[in-house]
């Protein structure tokens, strides 16, 4: 039960409290930039929910067998070829390295797999499909996935990797296509000159992010919720 | 050929104001907004940017040859990765305090699409002197533009400036600024007033 607790507490977290767009900012560009027509931004926001979940998948795998100190590949692998056994081995420097490869090459299945497919979707999306590379979104999953292995109170297995992931995913696909509805409505509006496109776009944002603070405190008050029905 | 390609200073200046990366060209969002709630942390990731940028414009212009179309993007980015390690253990190593405060802001300078951008529009075209300046010159353009806007929610919102107070303490703390939402509202409003202003300089320009 607990178990489901935490996963469910880091989903909440990751997609309404501290919401990867209106918390961390990360995702900004797509969600400044792209997010102009709900349908395009609700694609965008499938598509890096996708990619968000594959890439989490990879770098988990890699940074808890391979990268994290102590992991259990590269220590045998060290000893294997005979390596001081008194040293730890700890590959975390090339942990940067490895992320963005592996976001780069998720981007690159996505975008085969999404051609071969769904061509229409693949023509809508043009140049945006290859630019999810450069979407802070998923590179930061994998920096707090990465920090969740490395320690502290408690080491993350591939669920809470994929809850986290997903419930980014899911909390970018919200901010984005809420953004999305009121540009559409922007539109009609008699806005200033000088804060015609991006500078209207960055204080409706604010005002956005003010609502998901509304959020705080959520997550705690879900668990106890969930605690109580189950003894009861 | 003086137009077709401007000279070193020209590019320097370009990334100052007239290109400038933030108000501009609104590039590399997510550290502008996110650790601009005062002036230290801002001004430490400008300069981590800075040296990240320039390094990495250095190295792609000197392979600039050997690169291949369709990889290039890869080696820009690993390039930049590479780069970052080096900054990210240089913070941790000297400035540990400030490596925790900026968490997962500095290995994510890796996807700030400014330094993608420049290597793609600069560094991989350019010869070095020119990439060099077109570094240097972004990444002054990019420090004041965190300056700014860390100079705003730093007074406003706390009303101190690099952690001393400068506000008299009857000053009621826009407490929203430092939070999240006040870096959207910041940076908007800021926007508008540098938009507002060019848009009175060329109006003058074309009336004299």
């Amino acid at each position: 039960m607990d178990t489901i607790i935490s996963l469910f507490l880091i989903f909440i977290g990751a997609a309404l409290i501290n919401n990867f767009v209106l918390h961390y900012f990360v995702g900004i560009c797509p969600f400044i930039g792209v997010s102009r027509r709900v349908d395009m931004a609700f694609g965008m926001g499938c598509a890096v929910t996708f990619v968000i979940a594959i890439a989490a998948t990879l770098s988990w795998t890699l940074t808890f067998y391979i990268l994290r100190p102590d992991a259990p590949l590269s220590a045998w692998l060290w000893k294997a070829l005979g390596g001081n056994p008194d040293v730890s081995v700890d590959l975390s420097i090339l942990s940067y390295i490895a992320y963005i490869f592996v976001i780069a090459s998720s981007v690159q299945f996505v975008e085969m797999y999404v051609k071969k497919f769904f061509p229409a979707l693949h023509r809508s999306f043009g140049i945006f499909l290859p630019l999810i590379t450069t979407n802070c979104a998923i590179l930061f999953a994998c920096l707090e996935i990465m920090k969740n292995l490395q320690g502290g109170d408690q080491i993350w297995g591939l669920h809470h990797a994929l809850a986290l992931s997903v419930g980014g995913g899911i909390g970018f696909t919200i901010a984005i296509v809420i953004m999305a509805g009121l540009r559409e409505e922007l539109e009609l509006c008699d806005v200033p000159k000088a804060l015609k496109g991006p500078g209207i776009a960055l204080l409706v944002a604010g005002i956005l992010a003010m609502a998901f603070m509304g959020f705080t405190g959520v997550d705690r008050g879900v668990a106890d919720a969930i605690r109580t029905l189950t003894h009861n | 050929m003086a137009s077709s390609s401007p000279s070193p200073a020209e590019r320097f200046i370009a990334g100052i104001l007239p290109e400038n990366p933030i108000y501009r060209q609104l590039l590399g969002m997510c550290p502008t907004l996110a650790v601009t709630n005062s002036l230290k942390p801002a001004l430490t990731m400008a300069i981590a940017t800075t040296f990240v940028l320039l390094c990495a414009n250095i190295s792609i212009s000197l392979i600039r040859p050997l690169l291949k179309p369709h990889l290039r993007i890869l080696v820009f980015t690993l390039t930049i990765a590479a780069f970052v390690t080096i900054a990210d253990r240089l913070l941790a190593a000297y400035l540990y305090e400030m490596s925790k405060q900026l968490g997962p802001y500095v290995p994510l300078i890796i996807v700030n699409c400014i330094i993608i951008s420049r290597c793609e529009a600069c560094a991989s075209k350019q010869p070095l002197p020119h990439a060099i300046a077109d570094a240097i010159g972004m990444g002054i353009g990019f420090t004041l533009a965190l300056a700014s806007l860390g100079f705003v929610r730093e007074l406003l919102g706390m009303g101190s400036l690099f952690g001393h107070q400068v506000l008299p303490s009857s000053w009621p703390n826009w407490g929203i600024l430092v939070l999240p939402p006040g870096a959207f509202l910041t940076l908007g409003a800021l926007l508008g007033a540098v938009n507002a202003w060019t848009a009175r300089r060329k109006a003058k320009q074309l009336s004299n």
